[in-house]
């Protein structure tokens, strides 16, 4: 499934989305632990960020739908 | 309503937006770009969002603040790109029939804004280094 990036974790990825392979059904905790793996650089900021799956914060247990749209969400900092 | 713009945010076309015979009070806040940060300083700011969930969130911070207080009309708008120091980067405009409420409704709107919404800034230091702020505390909620 294809992750959107933003802010630092762009950055440090030095791509607007990244690539991640997982079963079907998998959760937002089991993205987080292989997106950590796969890009270690990543893993910290991952640890301090919420993801959204179709544009909605998910909690950790939330299965991701094949067709989901996921973003990795940094702690924000508008206003 | 709630706009994302890439333009000067005009905040006093939207506070004559928000004005209406049946509120007495009208209360806006601006937040600008500030020079100082502890002891370094600021020379630009570089704000990103997550454009359909942004919008998304702040439509819903407006429904809740139109649940929760006599709200005549409210606008929240936010500015992304490049803005240099003392430029506005987010306004919050709310008119009530009453201050107290609107004092409130618009303080609720800014602070969930945020907290919520999808956007970051990026600190332009002066000696030339750049920084995405991220703060420590967990935003979302």
């Amino acid at each position: 499934m294809k992750v959107l990036l933003f802010a630092r974790a762009r950055d440090l990825a030095g791509e607007d989305a990244i690539e991640i392979d997982l079963p079907a059904g998998a959760t937002v905790a089991e993205l987080r632990r292989a997106l950590a793996i796969r890009y270690p650089k990543l893993a910290g900021l991952i640890e301090r960020s919420a993801f959204a799956v179709d544009a909605e914060f998910a909690e950790e247990k939330t299965p991701i739908p094949a067709t989901a749209v996921i973003a990795l969400l940094p702690p924000v900092s508008g206003g | 309503m709630i706009r994302l713009t890439r333009d000067a945010i005009d905040y006093t076309a939207l506070t004559e937006q928000v004005r209406k015979g049946d509120c007495g009070a009208v209360v806006v806040f601006l937040g600008t770009v500030r020079d100082l940060t502890g002891d370094c300083v600021t020379v630009a700011l570089d704000y990103e969002a997550y454009p359909g969930m942004a919008e998304k969130k702040m439509a819903e911070i407006e429904a809740d603040a139109r649940d929760r207080w006599p709200v005549g009309e409210i606008v929240l708008e936010h500015r992304l790109g490049r803005l240099e120091v003392g430029e506005v980067s987010v306004a919050v405009a709310v008119s009530c029939p009453h201050r107290a409420d609107a004092f409130e409704a618009c303080r609720f709107a800014i602070d969930r804004l945020k907290e919520l919404v999808p956007i970051w800034k990026k600190e332009n230091w002066a000696d030339g280094t750049t920084e995405w702020v991220h703060p420590e505390k967990s935003n979302h909620g």
